[in-house]
């Protein structure tokens, strides 16, 4: 598995999004620049990390999903490649049009710094084999800007093609209420592509790979990907 | 030339932004406001004395950055 992360003026979580790959695949993934043309020879997996890119100025996003880098990143991804953006990389990939949708300003209009229940609705993609379908994991979220909104018909299309990658839930899985911290369409947290090759999702699963700071639940993401390729 | 490009939410998508300070108002005591949604606003020096090609110009910028044509509308003053 040949990792790359994509840096960005204002990207903040790349070094723990490093340290998770690096320890489910046991190479350190490569360091790219945003202004970089392209991905090294081989790479399996492209990762946009969580952060303010360019200070979220216009949109969250906006002008990271334009970057020079984007165009290797969505020839990547039309190849059939692997890409995992995790909160303004989710932000990134909706912005460049390689995820439908885009975040809004959280429905309450307050940043959201939690610890968070996430439902695993599938688990036979490239990133979930390690965990089970169903399963309720916990993970952290800190954003203020992870309100997912698409249309009507897209939102149709995603829950019909079965597309929504995890739901925000409660403790036992309930959806709904309070268990939803943002307003999110349907409870949703993340999202596939059409061939599931792309994953953008809000919360950070590579804050939770370590006992040290509370819990493993993000582990099993990084290691499905490692055993992916 | 001077352009301003209005970036608006389309009708009907949620602007929690827009709402708060509709509140805001209202608790000011100022009368009137039926209801309030945000938007930006975007002053361009343009190149060039041609109205019609700045306007070309300017509706790829919006097509291609400064509105994301999924929630907003933006109009274009030359």
């Amino acid at each position: 598995m040949k990792a790359a992360v994509i840096v960005f003026p204002g990207s903040n979580r790349e070094g723990d999004m490093a340290r998770a790959l690096e320890q489910a695949t046991g190479q350190k993934p490569a360091m790219l620049w945003h202004a970089d043309h392209e991905l090294p020879a081989g790479t399996d997996l492209v990762v946009l990390p969580g952060g303010f890119s360019y200070g979220d100025y216009l949109r969250c996003g906006a002008i990271a999903g334009r970057a020079t880098i984007m165009d290797a990143v969505r020839a990547h991804a039309a190849r059939g490649g692997l890409v995992l953006g995790v909160c303004n990389g989710f932000q990134i990939l909706c912005e460049s049009g390689l995820l439908p949708g885009l975040l809004m300003r959280n429905a309450n209009l307050r940043f959201v710094c939690k610890m968070q229940h996430l439902r695993v609705e599938r688990n036979d993609t490239a990133f979930t084999r390690h965990y089970a379908k169903g399963q309720v994991i916990e993970v952290c979220i800190a954003h203020g800007e992870g309100n997912y909104e698409a249309d009507d018909a897209t939102i149709a299309r995603l829950e019909g093609e079965g597309l929504v990658a995890f739901r925000y839930c409660a403790a036992d899985g309930a959806l709904g209420g309070d268990a939803n911290p943002n307003g999110s369409r349907n409870d949703i947290a993340g999202i596939y592509s059409e061939k599931r090759n792309v994953l953008g999702l809000m919360p950070h699963p590579e804050n939770l790979i370590d006992p040290l700071v509370g819990g493993i639940d993000g582990r099993a993401l990084f290691e499905s990907l490692a055993s992916a390729a | 030339m001077k352009a301003r490009v209005v970036v608006t939410l389309k009708n009907g998508v949620l602007d929690p932004q827009g709402k708060a300070i509709e509140g805001a108002l209202k608790s000011l005591g100022v009368e009137g406001v039926e209801s309030v949604r945000q938007g930006k606003v975007f002053d361009v020096e343009v190149t060039g004395a041609d109205a019609a090609a700045a306007k070309a110009q300017l509706t790829a910028a919006c097509e291609k950055l400064l509105a994301n044509t999924v929630i907003e509308n933006y109009q274009i003053d030359v």
